[in-house]
């Protein structure tokens, strides 16, 4: 994960006790991936080990960590090689969807009816953050609740995908139960005139 | 009292037995303040629903009614005269006129509505301001970016002071950026009292609505209530 680098970057712009790092993570992303302080510590101590980072004593004998040159250069190669994608990111939801498939067509409507309406709530959820988050113009947060929006997004047009896929494969999959409809049409008309 | 209220609402093109049904007993209130997207595949009836509601198609059956107004029991004359003063439609393709300033392009309506032109170009400006378009006042739609125009075209649909406004796929053809933009004045003018009614295939637009509704083969198969209570799934502690 990049705990280690994040916490060179957090570094670069001056030097934190291993709290303020944490507590300054957890901000700058919103507590989306909260960190645990023993997390924070055994990273320092590994980039302290390797001499990315150096540490002092403040004046109540708590160590405080700084940067070094070497921590420089890695954070630079950091931010100019690009995130190397998981090939095939384990998804929860795929491996669902496929048992699911095995199950019954059923099963994966309801699966997939179920996660599309998640999936909405999330987005509705990120929008609204987005909504609140502008006025103050924090362009880092709006770009964290872009990447959500979007992941979300994407998961929802996979899903969409999926649903007009079964329909697709069985054409009476998509219909809303078919007692036929031009005769509930019928049916409205026929209230309609009464009343 | 909702701004809109379709009740058992059907509709469908042709006579049978060679007729398609585009609407099939839809039944849907809309509240002042709220912002409701309409999602669903194409063909499954969205911009069908939102040209009933807003009076351009008379539907097949049902009850439709505007603040209380049945648009049914309504002469053509006062079928136009409320839907002129409370409807406001904004489209995919933004249909400014381009020999007109923003400003001139949204006192129009209020010209044609009989209103004095000085006093119409002071309450357009008046609205764009409110809108954050000061700056595009003077300028004529050629001289606008898409979402700007876009913009232009939802002050036009709102002066004055319409009430409901249908909005039918208004980010389809904008960049990310300036469709966020066009979202957030939708929201800004629900929170303001309007309602809103936006037909969208767009997951991200959609999400900035209250409530969600899904159509399939003219029917609402689905419903997504607003966003659960004040506790976010994500909490922002400011460092």
């Amino acid at each position: 994960m990049s705990v280690r680098y994040s916490l060179l970057a957090i570094l670069d712009s001056g030097p934190r006790h291993g709290y303020g790092l944490k507590s300054e993570f957890d901000a700058a992303t919103g507590n989306v991936w909260p960190l645990n302080v023993g997390q924070v510590y055994s990273t320092l101590s590994r980039l302290e080990r390797d001499g990315l980072v150096l540490s002092d004593e403040d004046g109540d004998g708590q160590k405080i960590y700084r940067i070094s040159d070497d921590g420089r250069r890695e954070l630079q190669r950091w931010y100019e090689i690009p995130v190397e994608r998981e090939v095939v990111p384990r998804q929860e939801l795929a491996i669902k969807l496929v048992f699911a498939m095995r199950s019954s067509p059923e099963r994966v409507r309801e699966v997939v009816q179920q996660q599309r309406k998640a999936t909405m709530a999330s987005l509705q959820e990120f929008t609204r953050l987005k909504a609140a988050a502008d006025e103050d113009g924090d362009l880092a947060w709006l770009m964290m609740l872009d990447a959500l929006i979007f992941q979300a997004d994407a998961e929802g047009r996979w899903l969409e995908l999926c649903e007009a896929r079964m329909a697709d494969a069985d054409p009476r999959s998509g219909e809303p139960s078919p007692p036929d409809r031009d005769h509930s049409a019928e049916a409205v008309r026929q209230a309609v005139r009464e009343r | 009292m909702a701004i809109l209220n379709l009740e058992r609402v059907g509709h469908q093109y042709g006579s049978p037995p060679r007729h398609v049904v585009a609407l099939d007993d839809v039944s849907l209130r809309v509240e002042s303040g709220e912002l409701l997207a309409i999602m669903g595949p194409s063909g499954s009836g969205k911009s069908t629903l939102l040209h009933v509601a807003g009076g351009l198609e008379r539907p097949t059956s049902g009850r439709i009614a505007l603040s209380g107004h049945d648009l049914g029991s309504l002469s053509q004359a006062e079928l136009s005269l409320v839907l002129r003063r409370r409807v406001g439609f904004v489209f995919q393709h933004v249909s400014l006129l381009a020999s007109l300033t923003a400003a001139e392009n949204v006192s129009l309506p209020l010209e044609l509505d009989g209103i004095r032109p000085r006093s119409a170009m002071k309450s357009a400006r008046e609205l764009l301001s409110t809108l954050g378009l000061d700056e595009v006042a003077d300028r004529l739609p050629g001289q606008m970016s898409g979402g700007q125009q876009q913009r232009v075209a939802i002050a036009r649909a709102l002066i004055g002071g319409r009430s409901l406004l249908l909005a039918d796929e208004p980010t389809g053809s904008l960049d990310s950026l300036s469709g966020e933009a066009v979202m957030r004045l939708l929201r800004g003018q629900c929170d303001g009292g309007s309602a809103v009614v936006l037909v969208t295939h767009d997951s991200r637009h959609a999400a900035w609505a209250d409530r969600v509704v899904y159509l399939r083969d003219g029917r609402l198969v689905d419903e997504l209530g607003p966003p659960a209570g004040p506790e976010s799934v994500l909490r922002r502690e400011r460092v």
